[in-house]
């Protein structure tokens, strides 16, 4: 285990060797500690390279995602966890300079395939971000965007109560359904943030994707998302990018440790937390750097 | 049906309608440019023929009796002669068998009035030309040249043609002769206007545009640059400042022929300054590019670090010294690009300068800001209304140089922009 | 002596001066340098300055009192018989004795009386000069001597001078407010007089335009013409189709330049779209007259429609070309600062881009673009050039774009190119105009930027 620790120190100082003057299969890959497959997997990635520009951003990741499971990603800033979290629903197209190469499968169809639809894809894996993003339209705007644009309801009836319902299970429900016509953007920050993930649950996703979604909330607030989460889990499949490691104790089932752009230790959560098998993972947890 | 069919089962009517919005973002691109091409295309396609003129070739008899029958070589005497009769005399001696009063009018009208000037321009510099025989190029009428560059059509019936065909005969004998070409149209860069499109130049209108121009950079610029450092780095942030700043906003948007009623009230009517100059001109152009330098002077001002300024402070420079010493020097570029920008923007107003009476006929290259000049675009404006046809490549021809004019400001706006740029 | 030399003794003055104070804080200073307050250059701007605004104010003071009073004392030592005309004949009279001191002398022909006038024209302003001189030498002499005066070591002469530049940057900032009062009361001004010959309501309200009538039969507004409302019509008739052009153009380019096109697209597209923004006015407007007019005639002949040649449709067309880039670069602003947490969130969706534009983008931005749009409009309205070389003359009250109108700006330009009478109720009109338009843009100008900063704020 040291003597990987120490390669990895060699081989992948920060940034200045990753440039782009070598090719990818001059880099040694580092191998992922823990199982990364699952027994039944929604979504599989294999061999996920990310760049931007220059920076060589994700590097050869492989890991699984299963059914209604949380998954945590963890690691120092600039690791690449947000970046790989975006590569899940493709979210990296709209950055001009981003180019994923790689194989990511959702239920068996690879998701960067030319014959799939990003549309459809994103209403499959839906993603929560860092801060409160609600439009500038009412509350019940704002989550009927997405039955909306999509088809999903045929009436007015079905769409109140898709809006109803998500409301409900984002637990928004009873602090707003006597304001549904007010801005969502006068809501506190907490409220938004559920307004969000009921915006996202709307469309009823199979995956949704959270990129650190406590990061600009309360302890408070962050006690109720986390709360959601745990509820959520029984319909859904998360991925949650999050800074803080208690977060990722409290809510998951399985973490991943990113560092520098590799997946450097996947496991039970339980299992990271209390027996990190990679010095790296080790110096993370234990607040050595970070 | 979950969410994935039903998503699929809209796909292909909302793509139909990404579609369809994408090709009318790029029509909209597309109509704004071709738009563009066109009015260039219109404009150059128009005026590039302006810059050549049909010339004849006279063989004139300086007659010493008709010019210097005293043979003193008098500068007033040689100013006063009758040029005139000397260029008739030799297009009769050119077609000898034109008679009759009205045949002969249509002769002496083949060569422009000019003509008569250019051999006196001849005799003045050069007195000992006096009594030689002479080849001389002089300007054809317009309507020759008209016809030369195809604008008059010689299938046309006769009736309908401004030139008859006695004078396409004549203009087909000159041709034979090889007397009439098109050279270079010197005049239109040297003349100043004239009711003979043949003779009139944009000189006049050029040196109005400079008069003009001078006033207004020596005004605007020391003032919209005061006004920036006073409102970026002295004034306290109270009712008065933000009035001050509300204002420049609005006066940056207020229609430009309003200054020019505001030229005629104060400047003409109250101050007595007198009109069609290009001083009343600056003035008025002053304050219309006032806001458009201060704002961007401000702009510059902003863009200096504020640890440039703590540390001239921390060095005991006073206020005055770190403005004048540290924060002018780095925001001179940006302030001097946007001064461009404003100067291109009065080089090409028109609207204020009608109002103060700068729009009047003035044949002399005005001598300076106090006399009477006009100022290219309204020169363009008046060449416009002319209805002679050789004033419209005439009018295109202008704004050709306008255009270039502007352009050549514009370019040296984005290389200052582009040299001095710095990012903190 | 001639100004250029006069101004040369002005500038010597100065120098000398500055030249005297420097040496005076020498001089007081003594052998203990360290003593004064400051360096003693600034003694000497101290002095300097002392001497340049006195003198400057006092010049430029004169130079604008000095035609109207030496009017005024002429004038008064006219005959009565002379002095009691019209305003506008003795305007007249003023003029022709100004003509004829300019250009030498009092003509042969000249009455007695103006012969004597002329004469006194010109003594009093060979008198004006010389005093003028004296007087700005004098003040620059004795505003320096005064200076000089003051200077000892703990003079703060820096502080001094540099407070005099900061309040010589003061007037600069309020040179701008000065504007606009300026604007106000001379359109005011005239206006008021206008409204003395013909009432307020009359102008606003009245159907019929034809000024020239009532200059032909000298009836001081009695007519009855001067009722503006055709020109308001034709007014917002052309404005009205030019924004029919340039918004769906100015507001898709932007969309598209901002959420579309790649970023190479967006470095050549984007500067094209801006030489249309700085093409001059006047060329709009040749071109509006010259081709798009005939081609519109001929286009409507083919179709069997009658298109004046000088119809709104045209002129309306060619603003609306001009605004193009006025529209989308504003429009290119707001959408921009549309967080790309919006997009992303509709994106995250799965909405396509144009239903993200559509339905988050446009909404979020729409205060912004109603300003952006109130401006573009504003600046139609006070558009001149185009449509006074495209546009008619005759005042049609018609909502017909095929047919010819004139507009308020178009008026204000003839009523007062040319010939005219200053008190004619004819150029008093075009200032009336004047006022009309000021204030629409002015209340336009006021709203739009205020819905602008108000969404500004919004996202910041």
């Amino acid at each position: 285990m040291l003597d990987q620790a120490d390669t990895i120190a060699m081989d992948v100082p920060p940034e200045a060797d990753s440039g782009p003057t070598r090719a990818a299969g001059e880099e040694k890959k580092i191998k992922t500690t823990g199982r990364v497959t699952v027994n039944k997997p929604i979504i599989t990635a294999r061999d996920v390279n990310v760049r931007y520009g220059d920076k060589h951003a994700i590097k050869d990741v492989d890991i699984d995602i299963a059914y209604n499971e949380v998954l945590a990603m963890i690691g120092p800033s600039g690791c690449g966890k947000s970046t790989f979290l975006r590569c899940l629903n493709r979210m990296n197209d709209t950055v001009d300079i981003a180019r994923v190469t790689g194989r990511i499968e959702l239920e068996g169809h690879d998701i960067y395939d030319r014959k799939t639809d990003v549309v459809t894809l994103r209403a499959r894996v839906g993603m929560v971000f860092q801060k409160p993003n609600p439009f500038p339209k009412s509350i019940y705007e704002n989550v009927a965007y997405g039955p909306r644009i999509h088809g999903l309801a045929r009436n007015q009836v079905e769409l109140d109560e898709i809006v109803q319902t998500s409301l409900r299970k984002a637990g928004l429900w009873e602090e707003v359904n006597d304001r549904l016509e007010q801005p969502g953007t006068g809501l506190s920050g907490g409220q938004q943030q559920r307004l969000c993930i009921a915006r996202t649950i709307a469309v009823s996703p199979d995956v949704i994707l959270m990129d650190e979604p406590c990061s600009a909330l309360d302890p408070i607030a962050t006690a109720k998302i986390e709360e959601l989460m745990d509820e959520l889990k029984e319909n859904y499949s998360i991925v949650i990018v999050t800074h803080s490691m208690q977060q990722a104790a409290r809510v998951s089932q399985r973490t991943a440790y990113f560092h520098l752009g590799d997946l450097i230790e996947v496991g039970e959560t339980e299992r990271i937390f209390t027996n990190p098998r990679h010095k790296l993972t080790e110096d993370y947890l234990t607040g050595r750097f970070g | 049906m979950d969410t994935a069919e039903k998503v699929r089962a809209g796909l292909g009517k909302r793509y139909a309608a990404e579609r369809r919005f994408r090709l009318f973002g790029m029509g909209a691109i597309v109509v704004a440019l071709c738009f563009l091409v066109f009015l260039f295309a219109s404009i150059i396609g128009n005026g590039y023929t302006a810059f050549q003129q049909t010339f004849i070739k006279i063989t004139v008899h300086l007659e010493s009796e008709v010019i210097d029958p005293r043979g003193q070589r008098d500068l007033h005497k040689l100013r006063t002669a009758d040029y005139g009769a000397l260029v008739k005399k030799s297009l009769r001696a050119q077609f000898p068998e034109v008679s009759g009063r009205r045949d002969k009018r249509k002769l002496y009208g083949m060569v422009s009035n000019g003509a008569a000037f250019d051999l006196q321009a001849m005799v003045m510099r050069d007195p000992d030309l006096i009594g030689k025989v002479l080849d001389v190029w002089v300007a054809a009428d317009d309507d020759i040249d008209m016809l030369m560059k195809g604008h008059i059509d010689r299938g046309r019936p006769e009736a309908e043609r401004r030139l008859k065909d006695l004078e396409v005969g004549w203009i087909d004998r000159l041709i034979a002769d090889q007397r009439l070409e098109m050279r270079f149209n010197s005049a239109f860069f040297t003349a100043g206007d004239s009711r003979e499109p043949e003779l009139a130049g944009i000189w006049g209108a050029a040196v109005g545009s400079f008069y003009t121009l001078l006033v207004t950079l020596l005004l605007s610029f020391p003032i919209g640059v005061g006004a920036a450092v006073y409102l970026e780095e002295f004034a306290p942030r109270n009712r008065w400042t933000d009035i001050i700043e509300v204002n420049i906003n609005n006066l940056a948007a207020v229609p430009s022929i309003v200054f020019g009623l505001l030229g005629l009230a104060v400047f003409i009517n109250f101050f007595s300054l007198p009109r069609s100059a290009p001083v009343v001109g600056g003035l008025v152009l002053t304050l219309m590019t006032l806001p458009t330098i201060i704002i961007a002077s401000r702009a510059a001002l902003k863009s200096v670090p504020p640890s440039i300024r703590d540390a001239a402070l921390g060095m005991g420079a006073s206020k005055m010294q770190m403005v004048a010493h540290h924060v002018l020097p780095l925001a001179l570029p940006g302030m001097l690009t946007g001064t461009i920008i404003g100067m291109a923007q009065a080089l090409g107003e028109s609207a204020p300068l009608l109002m103060i009476g700068m729009v009047a006929f003035i044949v002399d290259i005005p001598g300076g800001p106090f006399d009477p000049a006009t100022v290219l675009p309204v020169q363009v404006y008046l060449w416009a209304d002319s209805p002679e046809r050789a004033f419209v490549e005439r009018t295109s021809a202008a704004i050709m140089v306008l255009l270039g004019f502007l352009a050549l400001m514009n370019t040296l706006a984005v290389f200052l922009r582009k040299k001095f740029e710095r990012r903190w | 002596m001639t100004t250029p030399m006069l101004a040369l003794v002005l500038l010597m003055l100065i120098v000398a001066a500055f030249e005297a104070g420097r040496r005076r804080a020498f001089h007081v200073a003594g052998n203990e340098f360290r003593s004064l307050h400051s360096r003693p250059r600034y003694y000497g701007s101290y002095t300097a300055l002392w001497c340049i605004i006195p003198a400057l104010l006092l010049l430029v003071l004169w130079l604008s009192l000095k035609e109207w009073v030496i009017t005024s004392l002429v004038i008064a030592e006219l005959p009565a018989a002379l002095r009691s005309q019209s305003p506008g004949q003795l305007d007249l009279l003023v003029n022709d004795i100004r003509n004829q001191v300019a250009t030498g002398g009092a003509a042969a022909d000249a009455l007695p009386a103006v012969a004597i006038a002329v004469d006194r024209y010109r003594d009093l302003q060979w008198l004006s000069y010389t005093a003028m001189w004296v007087a700005v030498l004098s003040a620059g002499i004795v505003g320096a001597g005064l200076a000089w005066r003051r200077i000892a070591p703990q003079f703060w002469a820096r502080n001094r001078v540099e407070g005099i530049y900061k309040g010589l940057l003061l007037v600069c900032s309020t040179i701008a407010i000065f504007t606009t009062v300026g604007i106000v009361l001379s359109v005011l001004f005239e206006s008021i007089r206008f409204f003395n010959a013909v009432p307020v309501l009359d102008f606003l309200t009245g159907l019929e335009w034809s000024p020239q009538t009532a200059i032909r039969s000298d009836q001081v507004g009695s007519s009855g013409s001067f009722g503006a409302v055709p020109l308001f019509a034709g007014t917002l008739l052309v404005s009205f189709v030019a924004m029919m052009v340039a918004a769906p153009v100015g507001l898709m380019s932007a969309i598209y330049l901002s959420e579309y096109a790649s970023s190479r697209v967006r470095a050549t597209a984007k500067p094209m779209l801006e030489i249309l923004a700085g093409i001059p006015t006047v060329v709009y407007g040749y071109f509006a007259a010259l081709t798009v007019a005939p081609m519109l005639r001929d286009t409507g002949a083919v179709l069997g429609l009658s298109v004046s040649s000088e119809s709104a449709l045209a002129a309306g067309l060619v603003m609306g070309i001009m605004i193009i880039p006025f529209v989308s670069s504003l429009s290119d602003d707001v959408i921009n600062a549309v967080p790309q947490a919006m997009r992303d969130g509709s994106y995250a969706l799965g909405a396509t881009q144009s239903e993200t534009v559509r339905r988050v983008i446009l909404p979020a931005a729409l205060p912004g673009i109603v300003g952006g749009l109130l401006l573009a409009i504003s600046r139609a309205i006070g558009e001149t050039m185009i449509v006074v070389m495209a546009a008619g003359l005759s005042a049609n009250l018609t909502a017909n774009p095929l047919e010819s109108v004139t507009t308020v700006t178009v008026q204000i330009v003839t009523l007062l190119v040319g010939d005219q009478e200053f008190d004619s109720p004819k150029t008093l009109a075009a200032f009336a105009l004047g006022l009309v338009l000021f204030l629409v843009t002015l209340l336009l100008n006021v709203i739009a930027l205020h819905v602008v900063r108000r969404y500004r704020e919004q996202y910041e």
